[in-house]
C-alpha cells in the first residue's frame, strides 16, 4: 500500500492503577480512512483515543502523526469528546462552543476575531445548527449538542479527527447528518476515527476497522476483517445471528 | 451607632471608610474568582482551603508573638496551599473520592489550628487577645494597609483574569480539549486554583475561616441565576459580593459590632435566595408560571384539537353539535370552552357548540406546529 501512515502507534501500553486497560497496541492508521473503533465496554476504546491526544499518559508506547510526535503536530488533529463529558449547563451559546475550536490556531491570549468567527458560523451552517448560533448550550438536544461539538472540531480544519461516541444519544435524523459529514471529510481526504458501539452500521459507514479488546484483536479494511471470526475474538461471544443480513 | 449614623459616617469617618472599601473589594474579588471556582465544580475546595489556613495564622502568631495582619496572611497562605497540594494529592495518589479527602483536610487542619489556638490563649501574652476573631471575622480590625493589599490583589486577579479569559473558558468547559488545543492546562489550574486561596486567605480577617467558602460562592451562585454568558456572571457576582460586603459590614458595625463573617454571609444568602425564587429565567417563580401557562394552553389545545376532529367530520366545518359530546373528553372542562370562545375559536349556542374558521384553522396548524417546533 503507498499511501501514507496518518497514524502511527507502538507498544501502547495503559493502565489505571495496576490494572491494564491497553497493552501493547501497534496500530497503523492509513491516511483518508473512515475508521471505526469497536470493542466491548472497558474495551479501551476512548483510552485509545485519549493517549494518542495525550490526554492520558500512557505507561509505555510512542505516538507518531504523519511520522512526527503528535506534540508537533497537534494543529493537524481535531477532537470531538463524548458529549457527556462536558457540563451543558455550563454559560455560554452554541457560537461560543464552536469558536473554541478556533483557539488552538490562534494559540494564547490572542482572541478570536471576524475571521474566527467566519468560520464557526460556516462550521454551524454545515452541520445544520445555524439557526441555533445563539442558543444557550443546556436549551440544546442531545442530537444538537453532537452537532455542536462536531461543527467544534469542524473549525479545527484540521487533517485528522478523533470522535468519541458521536452517534450516541442520538435520533436516526442526526445519526445519518453526521456520518454524511463523516463521508465528506473522508471525501476531502480528511482521516476519520470513530469510537462506534453499533456493530450492525459498521459495513455501512465505515471502510476500515480497529477490534480492540484491551489488546488490538485486528485492523484492516472492513471488507477483509469485519467478519464473525474477529467479532467473536473481540466480544468473547458468537455474532454470527447480530451480522447475519 | 445606628444604621442611619453609618451611612453618614462612611462619607466622613475614615475608619468606617476603609472597612466598608476593604469589605467591597473583597467581596468582588471573591465572587470573580468564586465563579470559577462554582463551574469548575470545586466548590468545596473553598471551605477546606479556609479551614487549612487556621494553622498557618495560629504560627505566624507563636513565631512573630504580636499581631501583624500582614504576617498572619502569608501564614494562612502557606498553610492553605499546603492544604490544596495535599488534597490533590490525597486525590491523585489513593482511591479516596475528592470529597473524603476534602473533608479530611478540612477537619484535620482545622482542628489543628484550634489546638495552636487554645494553646496560644493559655499563655501569658497580653497580645493573644482577638486572635480567635479571625473564626469568624471582624472587619473592625481592618486597616488601610489590608485594605491595599486587597486593591493590589484584586487588581492582579482581574487582570490575570482578561489576559488568560479564552484559556481560562476553554479549561472551564471542557478541559479535555484544552489539552488537546496544545494549552498547558496544569499552569492554567495551578494559576485559577492560587488566586482562590489568595482570595480566600484575604477574607479570613473580614469573614473568617468558618465562613469564607460561602463568601465564594454564594455571589456567583446568585449571579448564574441572572444570565447564559460566562462574562456577565463573572462581572454580576463581583457585584452581588461587593454589595454583600459592604451591607453586612454595615449591618454588622450597626448593631455592637457584630462578627463580620456571618452577617456579610447572610446578605450573600439574601441575594442567593432572592436570585433563586426571581431571576426570569431560571428562577423558581417564573418557572412554575410558565410550567403552569403551558399545561393550561396544552389542555385548551387538547380540547381545540378534539373539537376538530368531530368537526372535520362534517362536511360544513361550522356545523354546530352538542357540548355533552365533549364530556367524555378528558381535559374537557366549561372554563376551557369558555376560554375557547373568547379567544373566537367556537361559538356556543345554548347547549350546542360549533366552530369558527378561525378555530378550524388554528386546530389544522396545532399538528404541524407540534411536529416542527420538535427538537431534531
Amino acid at each position: 500500500m503507498d499511501t501514507a501512515i496518518a497514524v502511527q502507534v507502538d507498544d501502547l501500553t495503559v493502565a489505571y492503577n495496576y490494572k491494564p486497560v491497553l497493552w501493547d497496541i501497534d496500530l497503523s492508521i492509513p491516511e483518508g480512512v473512515l475508521m471505526a473503533i469497536v470493542g466491548p465496554n472497558g474495551a479501551g476504546k476512548s483510552t485509545l483515543i485519549k493517549s494518542i491526544l495525550g490526554i492520558i499518559k500512557p505507561i509505555a508506547g510512542s505516538i507518531q502523526i504523519y511520522k512526527k510526535p503528535y506534540k508537533k503536530q497537534r494543529s493537524l488533529v481535531a477532537y470531538v469528546p463524548q458529549k457527556g463529558s462536558v457540563d451543558w449547563d455550563f454559560p455560554t451559546t452554541a457560537l461560543d462552543v464552536v469558536m473554541m475550536g478556533t483557539y488552538g490556531s490562534l494559540g494564547w491570549i490572542k482572541r478570536p476575531g471576524q475571521k474566527e468567527k467566519k468560520a464557526s458560523l460556516e462550521a454551524l451552517e454545515k452541520v445544520g445548527m445555524l439557526g441555533f448560533k445563539n442558543r444557550q448550550i443546556s436549551q440544546l438536544s442531545g442530537g444538537q449538542q453532537q452537532r455542536i461539538f462536531l461543527a467544534r472540531a469542524l473549525v479545527q480544519n484540521a487533517s485528522i479527527y478523533f470522535m468519541d461516541e458521536p452517534f450516541q444519544g442520538v435520533d436516526a435524523t442526526t445519526e445519518k447528518a453526521i456520518i454524511n459529514i463523516l463521508k465528506e471529510l473522508r471525501k476531502a481526504g480528511k482521516t476519520v476515527i470513530v469510537v462506534h458501539h453499533d456493530l450492525q452500521t459498521v459495513p455501512e459507514y465505515f471502510d476500515w476497522v480497529t477490534f480492540l479488546n484491551v489488546k488490538k484483536i485486528a485492523t484492516g479494511p472492513v471488507k477483509d476483517i469485519f467478519n464473525d471470526d474477529n467479532l467473536t475474538k473481540t466480544y468473547g461471544i458468537n455474532y454470527k445471528v447480530a451480522i447475519n443480513k | 451607632m445606628n444604621l442611619k449614623e453609618y451611612i453618614e459616617l462612611v462619607f466622613t469617618d475614615y475608619t468606617l471608610r476603609t472597612i466598608t472599601l476593604g469589605t467591597a473589594v473583597l467581596g468582588a474579588i471573591c465572587g470573580m474568582l468564586g465563579s470559577f471556582a462554582v463551574l469548575r465544580k470545586q466548590s468545596l475546595l473553598g471551605d477546606a482551603i479556609s479551614h487549612a489556613s487556621l494553622p498557618g495564622i495560629a504560627i505566624a502568631f507563636l513565631i512573630i508573638g504580636t499581631k501583624n495582619s500582614s504576617v498572619f496572611l502569608i501564614g494562612a497562605l502557606i498553610s492553605g496551599l499546603v492544604g490544596t497540594f495535599w488534597i490533590r494529592g490525597i486525590i491523585r495518589k489513593t482511591h479516596l473520592k475528592s470529597d473524603t479527602a476534602l473533608g479530611l483536610i478540612l477537619s484535620l487542619f482545622f482542628g489543628f489550628g484550634m489546638l495552636l489556638l487554645t494553646y496560644i490563649q493559655k499563655r501569658p501574652n497580653a497580645n493573644q487577645a482577638g486572635l480567635e476573631s479571625y473564626l469568624f471575622g471582624q472587619a473592625a480590625t481592618l486597616l488601610e494597609n489590608d485594605v491595599w493589599i486587597m486593591v493590589i490583589v484584586t487588581s492582579i486577579s482581574l487582570l490575570i483574569l482578561l489576559i488568560f479569559w479564552k484559556e481560562l473558558k476553554l479549561l472551564l468547559f471542557d478541559s479535555d480539549y484544552t489539552k488537546t488545543l496544545g494549552f498547558n492546562t496544569k499552569f492554567l489550574d495551578i494559576l485559577i486554583t492560587t488566586f482562590i486561596v489568595i482570595a480566600i486567605v484575604l477574607g479570613l480577617q473580614t469573614v473568617g475561616v468558618v465562613l469564607m467558602s460561602a463568601m465564594l460562592l454564594a455571589p456567583a451562585a446568585a449571579a448564574r441565576q441572572w444570565t447564559n454568558s460566562l462574562s456577565v456572571m463573572v462581572i454580576l457576582a463581583a457585584l452581588f459580593g461587593a454589595l454583600s460586603g459592604v451591607f453586612g459590614t454595615a449591618i454588622s458595625a450597626s448593631y455592637n459590632n457584630l462578627s463580620t463573617g456571618p452577617v456579610i454571609v447572610l446578605v450573600a444568602g439574601v441575594f442567593v435566595l432572592f436570585s433563586f425564587i426571581f431571576s426570569p429565567q431560571r428562577g423558581l417563580l417564573f418557572r412554575e408560571i410558565r410550567f403552569r401557562k403551558n399545561r393550561r394552553d396544552l389542555k385548551l389545545h387538547k380540547t381545540l384539537s378534539f373539537m376538530y376532529d368531530i368537526a372535520s367530520t362534517h362536511e360544513n366545518i361550522t356545523h354546530p353539535h352538542a357540548i355533552r359530546i365533549l364530556n367524555n373528553f378528558q381535559g374537557f372542562t366549561k372554563k376551557s370552552l369558555q376560554e375557547l370562545e373568547d379567544k373566537n375559536y367556537v361559538k356556543i349556542d345554548g347547549n350546542m357548540w360549533s366552530m369558527t374558521e378561525i378555530g378550524y384553522k388554528t386546530a389544522a396548524n396545532l399538528y404541524n406546529q407540534l411536529t416542527n417546533s420538535k427538537d431534531e
